[in-house]
C-alpha cells in the first residue's frame, strides 16, 4: 500500500492569474527551464499564495505558455497561475516583479475572466523584430522580397534528434526589413506551430534563397504575441479577460 | 593579446562577451546577475578580489565555501569580491579568437584587473582548469614570472592542504577556513597597495607568508634525496615560519554566512539552500581528509540554525533546505532541530533533507521527521567498506546486522529508494571484502522487501575509488592501482547479477579506476608533479573531473616523461607504500594532527583496531586542540526553536 500524505488535501485554486512578462538584456540567454525555475522562486519570496497539486511531490499550478527561445528576447511571455486565495492582481505583479531579476519584467497581470476560454487558444502567432548588426537594409529588403516570392522553403533545423529538414515558408505570415542604427532590422510575423519555425529558421530561410549572412549575431525580441485574425491583426490574447472583468468581486488578500 | 583592448580597469566586458555568447551552449552560467550577485563601484574598493571555482558554472555556483567568501568580503567596505568560473571549451576558444580575456561573472570584469585570484580547490582534478584560467587571464602561468601588475594567485580549499603540486603556478595557500584569513590579507595588501606597493611584489608576498594559515611556496626550498624522496624542505627566509599552521573559525554562530545565498537561473548540481551546521568531526573515519583536518567539531546552536533556515529561505526562495556537515546526524541538538524545523514549516511545502547520513536506526528517525510533509523517494547511508572487517580497518565500525536493520526500517517506513555508498581499494582490502558488498545488497532487498509488503524497492550501490589522501592516517598506504579496482568492481558486478530475482533490483554504479590514479598523484605528489600538470594542459587537458575530457592516456605520458629526469614515475606516487620516516611533501603544512599519532593510527588500522569519537570519550590525543589552540563547541545548549510569527 502506497504511503499517501497525511492530512487534508491542499486548498483548491480559487483564483487564476494571466501574466505577461518581459525578459531583457542579459536574461535573453535564460532559457525557458531558467525562467520558469526563477519564477517559481520568485513566487515563493513573494509569497503569493499559490495553489499546489496533491501529492507528496507537490507543484504549484503554472502553466507556461510556448517561451520565446534561448538568447531572444521577449516583450510578450505569458503564464498562467493558480492562487489558493484571492488576490489583487496589480498587488501580485507588483510583487512579482520586485521579486524577479531586473532584466525580468513583469509587465500587466489580469484575472482569467469566467467563460473565455483558455489563453492557449488564444496565442498561435508570433511577432518578432530581429535586428541584425553590421547589415545594411540595402542588403536586408531584397532578400526579404525574395523569401517572400517563394512558396516553398526548406531549411534544416535542428532538433532532439539532429538537423532535420522544414519548409520554412508557410508559417511566415509576413515580413519586412526597415533600418536601424548600426544594423537592419527584420520584421517578421510568424504562424506557430509543429516544427516551430523561430527567427533562426527566418534567417536560415534568408540565407537559403538570398545567400544573406549577417556578420555578426542577430539579436531577436519577440514584441507580441497573439491570435492571427483575417485583416493580418495579432489580437492581445489578455483583451477577452480586461472586458469579462473578474467574477463576484470577494475582498482581495494583500501580497 | 588583451592589454591593448582594455582601457579602464574594472571595465565591463560584456559587450565584447555577449557577441560570443550567441554562439554557444548554455550562456546564461556567464552572464551573472544571480539573485543576491553584487557588483559593486570599482574606486570605491581598495582591495579588489576575484574568487574562482576552477569547475563548471553548475558546479561552482553552489559552493559553500565560495559563497561564504564571497560575502564576507563583499561587507567590508574597502573591499570588492566578485566570482569566476571554469569557462567551458566552446567559449574559450571564442575568448582566445577574439582577445576576450578570463572574466568575473559579476561585473564581467578582467581577472587581471584584481589584485587577488583566490582558487577554492575541493579537488585536485581542478588543477589544469587553474591552468586554463590564468592562461585565458593573460596571467603568467608561473608565480616567479609575474610582475606588480598581476593578480595574487591565492588555492584554498582542502586541497591546499598539499599545494605542492601547484607550487609553482599559485603565489600562496591558505590551509583551514578562509573566514578570518581573507580579512588579514585584505589588510595586507591594502597597506601595501596604500605605501605605494614598497619592495614590489616580493615584498607583499613576505608580509603575506606572515600572516596565520598562509604559505608562499617560493620561500621554501625542497631537496631530494637520490631514492627520489624528498631530503628537506626549508624556509629561504628567517622572517617565514619554519611550519605554517591552519587557520581555525571558533564560534560559528557569530559566522553566519551565507546569509544571502547565491541563487542562479541556471540549474545547478544542487537545487537547494544549505546551512553548515556544524564543522569539523572527529568520528576518525581513516580514509577521510575532511574529517581529519577540519577538526575540532564547532557546532552551530539549535537557534543559530533556525535563524539561519530562516533568513535563507526569505533571501532565496528556495523550495529545500540542505543541513549541512561532515556527519549531522551527529549533531548534539539534530533530534529536536529536525523535530522543530518540521513543525515550524509544515504545510509550507518547503524541503528539509539531511546530505549525509551514516548508518544508524537514528538516522531513519530524522529522515522521517524532516520529511513527514513531503516525498519520501531516496536515502543514502555511507556504511564504506563492505565487510566488518575492512570497516575497522577504516575506523567505519558497523556490523552487518546494524546495516541490514537500519535499511529495513527505512523501506518499512516508506522509503523506496536507498543508496549504499561504499570505496573500493581501500588498504588491506581483498576481493572478498569486496563481494561482501553484494551479499549485504542481496541481504537488504530480501529484508527490505519482507518489511514493506512490497517488490518496487530498490538499493543502489555507488562505489568510489578510495585515493589515499594527505594528512590522513592513510597518507602512508600504497593506493591499489586501475587493474586491481577494475577487478574487483568486475567480480563484484558478476556477483551482484547471480540472481536475477533480486540483482535486478539493486543498481551498481561506479567509475573505473583511472581518474583515481591522477588524483592520488596530485593528492601525494610534490612540486615535480606540477610539470605533469603543465604537460597535460599545454596538450589540451581540463574538466579533468569530466569523464569526456579527462584522458588517463596523456596523463600517463606525460607523467612518464615529466618524471622519468627526477628517477621517479605515477607509481612511485601512487601505488608504493611510504615508510614512517619519509619526509612527505606536506609535513611542513600543519593541519594540527600530530604525525606519530597519524601513524600510530594508521598501525591499529593494519591491525584493525578501532578508535572512538572524542567527543563522547577521552581525547586520544590526535594533537589539533592542543597544537591549534582550539576546543571542542557542542551542545546541547538547552535552547529551543519558536514557532515562526505568521508572515
Amino acid at each position: 500500500m502506497a504511503r499517501q500524505p497525511d492530512g487534508p488535501p491542499p486548498p483548491p485554486t480559487v483564483q487564476k492569474l494571466r501574466i505577461r512578462y518581459a525578459k531583457r538584456g542579459r536574461l535573453r540567454f535564460a532559457s525557458h527551464r531558467d525562467l520558469a525555475r526563477a519564477l517559481e522562486r520568485a513566487l515563493r519570496r513573494a509569497q503569493v499564495p499559490m495553489a499546489f497539486s496533491a501529492g507528496f511531490s507537490p507543484h504549484p499550478k503554472i502553466s507556461y505558455l510556448g517561451a520565446a527561445p534561448t538568447g531572444a528576447a521577449s516583450e510578450a511571455e505569458y503564464v498562467e497561475i493558480g492562487l489558493s486565495v484571492r488576490c489583487d492582481p496589480e498587488a501580485v505583479r507588483a510583487a512579482l516583479d520586485a521579486a524577479l531579476p531586473e532584466d525580468v519584467a513583469v509587465l500587466e497581470c489580469v484575472e482569467a475572466g469566467e467563460g473565455t476560454g483558455s489563453l492557449a487558444d488564444r496565442i498561435d502567432t508570433s511577432v518578432w523584430r530581429v535586428e541584425l548588426p553590421g547589415m545594411t537594409l540595402e542588403e536586408l529588403r531584397p532578400a526579404v522580397e525574395e523569401l517572400l516570392g517563394r512558396d516553398v522553403v526548406v531549411v534544416a533545423k535542428r532538433t532532439k534528434n539532429g538537423l532535420k529538414d522544414i519548409d520554412a515558408r508557410p508559417s511566415v505570415v509576413s515580413a519586412s526589413a526597415s533600418a536601424g542604427a548600426g544594423c537592419a532590422i527584420l520584421h517578421v510575423v510568424v504562424r506557430q506551430g509543429t516544427p516551430a519555425v523561430r527567427p533562426d529558421d527566418v534567417l536560415a530561410a534568408l540565407a537559403a534563397v538570398a545567400d544573406l549572412h549577417p556578420p555578426l549575431p542577430p539579436r531577436a525580441v519577440r514584441e507580441a504575441q497573439g491570435r492571427l485574425d483575417d485583416t493580418g491583426t495579432v489580437a492581445d490574447p489578455l483583451d477577452p479577460d480586461r472586458t469579462a472583468g473578474a467574477p463576484d468581486q470577494e475582498a482581495h488578500a494583500t501580497v | 593579446m588583451t592589454a591593448e583592448l582594455r582601457t579602464t580597469a574594472g571595465e565591463s566586458l560584456y559587450p565584447r562577451l555577449e557577441p560570443l555568447l550567441a554562439q554557444i551552449q548554455k550562456p546564461i552560467q556567464y552572464v551573472g546577475g544571480e539573485l543576491n550577485a553584487q557588483v559593486k563601484p570599482w574606486d570605491a574598493a581598495a582591495v579588489h578580489w576575484a574568487l574562482m571555482y576552477p569547475d563548471a558554472y553548475e558546479v561552482g555556483l553552489p559552493n559553500q565555501g565560495l559563497m561564504i567568501l564571497y560575502e564576507v568580503l563583499n561587507e567590508r567596505a574597502d573591499a570588492l569580491a566578485e566570482r569566476t568560473y571554469a569557462v567551458w571549451p566552446d567559449l574559450a576558444a571564442l575568448m582566445r579568437a577574439n582577445g576576450v580575456p578570463q572574466f568575473t561573472v559579476d561585473g564581467h570584469r578582467a581577472v587581471t584587473d584584481f589584485d587577488v585570484l583566490g582558487v577554492s580547490f575541493a579537488t585536485e582534478l581542478g588543477y589544469t582548469n587553474l591552468l586554463e584560467a590564468l592562461d585565458l587571464a593573460g596571467i603568467p602561468l608561473h608565480a616567479i614570472a609575474r610582475d606588480e601588475s598581476h593578480p595574487v594567485v591565492v588555492a584554498g580549499g582542502h586541497a591546499a592542504f598539499n599545494p605542492e603540486p601547484v607550487a609553482d603556478f599559485v603565489d600562496c595557500a591558505v590551509l583551514g577556513d578562509g573566514e578570518q584569513a581573507v580579512g588579514d590579507i585584505t589588510d595586507v595588501v591594502k597597506a601595501w597597495k596604500a605605501q605605494g606597493r614598497p619592495g614590489g611584489r616580493e615584498e607583499l608576498l613576505a608580509r603575506l607568508a606572515r600572516v596565520d594559515g598562509v604559505y608562499v611556496p617560493r620561500f621554501y626550498a625542497v631537496s631530494y634525496a637520490d631514492d627520489g624522496a624528498i631530503a628537506s624542505v626549508a624556509p629561504t627566509r628567517d622572517d617565514v615560519p619554519a611550519k605554517v599552521g591552519k587557520r581555525t573559525v571558533m564560534d560559528l554562530d557569530e559566522w553566519p554566512y551565507p546569509k544571502q545565498p547565491l541563487v542562479p537561473l541556471a540549474e545547478s548540481v544542487h537545487e537547494r539552500m544549505s546551512v553548515e551546521i556544524f564543522r569539523g568531526c572527529t568520528r576518525g573515519c581513516r580514509f577521510c581528509q575532511a574529517g581529519m583536518i577540519t577538526r575540532p567539531v564547532r557546532e552551530r546552536t539549535i537557534t543559530g540554525i533556525g535563524s539561519m533556515v530562516e533568513q535563507g529561505l526569505k533571501a532565496t526562495g528556495y523550495e529545500e533546505v540542505g543541513l549541512l556537515s561532515l556527519s549531522s546526524a551527529d549533531h548534539s541538538e539534530i533530534g529536536q532541530l529536525a523535530k522543530e524545523l518540521a513543525d515550524r514549516y509544515e504545510g509550507t511545502n518547503t524541503g528539509l533533507s539531511l546530505p549525509s547520513t551514516r548508518v544508524d536506526a537514528f538516522n531513519v528517525t530524522l529522515a522521517n521527521e524532516l520529511s513527514r510533509n513531503g516525498r519520501r523517494s531516496g536515502l543514502t547511508f555511507a556504511p564504506e567498506g563492505g565487510s566488518e572487517r575492512i570497516r575497522r580497518v577504516i575506523n567505519k565500525t558497523v556490523s552487518k546486522e546494524d546495516l541490514v536493520r537500519t535499511v529495513t526500517t527505512a523501506y518499512a517506513n516508506g522509503w523506496t529508494q536507498v543508496k549504499l555508498y561504499f570505496m573500493c581499494g581501500l588498504p588491506t582490502e581483498t576481493d572478498e571484502d569486496v563481494l561482501e558488498i553484494a551479499d549485504l545488497a542481496v541481504e537488504v532487498i530480501r529484508a527490505g522487501r519482507e518489511a514493506s509488503g512490497r517488490k518496487d524497492i530498490r538499493c543502489t550501490v555507488s562505489i568510489g575509488g578510495f585515493v589515499p589522501k594527505p594528512h590522513t592516517p592513510f597518507q602512508w598506504a600504497a593506493q591499489a592501482s586501475a587493474e586491481t579496482i577494475d577487478h574487483r568492481l568486475r567480480v563484484l558486478r558478476t556477483k551482484i547479477n547471480e540472481d536475477r530475482r533480486i540483482g535486478r533490483s539493486i543498481g551498481l554504479r561506479y567509475h573505473d579506476g583511472k581518474p583515481g590514479v591522477i588524483e592520488g598523484l596530485l593528492s601525494r605528489g610534490d612540486r615535480r608533479v606540477g610539470r605533469v600538470i603543465e604537460r597535460v594542459w599545454r596538450e589540451g587537458g581540463k574538466f579533468d573531473g569530466w569523464s569526456e575530457h579527462f584522458s588517463y592516456d596523456r596523463w600517463v605520458a606525460a607523467a612518464t616523461e615529466e618524471l622519468a629526469p627526477f628517477g621517479v614515475g605515477l607509481d612511485w606516487y601512487t601505488t608504493r607504500e611510504r615508510t614512517e620516516h619519509e619526509i612527505l611533501p606536506w609535513d611542513h603544512l600543519d593541519s594540527g594532527l600530530d604525525k606519530e599519532w597519524l601513524w600510530d593510527d594508521w598501525q591499529d588500522a593494519l591491525s584493525e583496531e578501532e578508535v572512538a569519537d572524542c567527543r563522547w570519550t577521552p581525547c586520544y590525543d590526535c594533537g589539533v586542540c592542543p597544537t591549534m589552540g582550539t576546543e571542542i563547541q557542542i551542545g546541547p545548549t538547552g535552547r529551543s526553536l519558536l514557532p515562526l510569527t505568521v508572515v
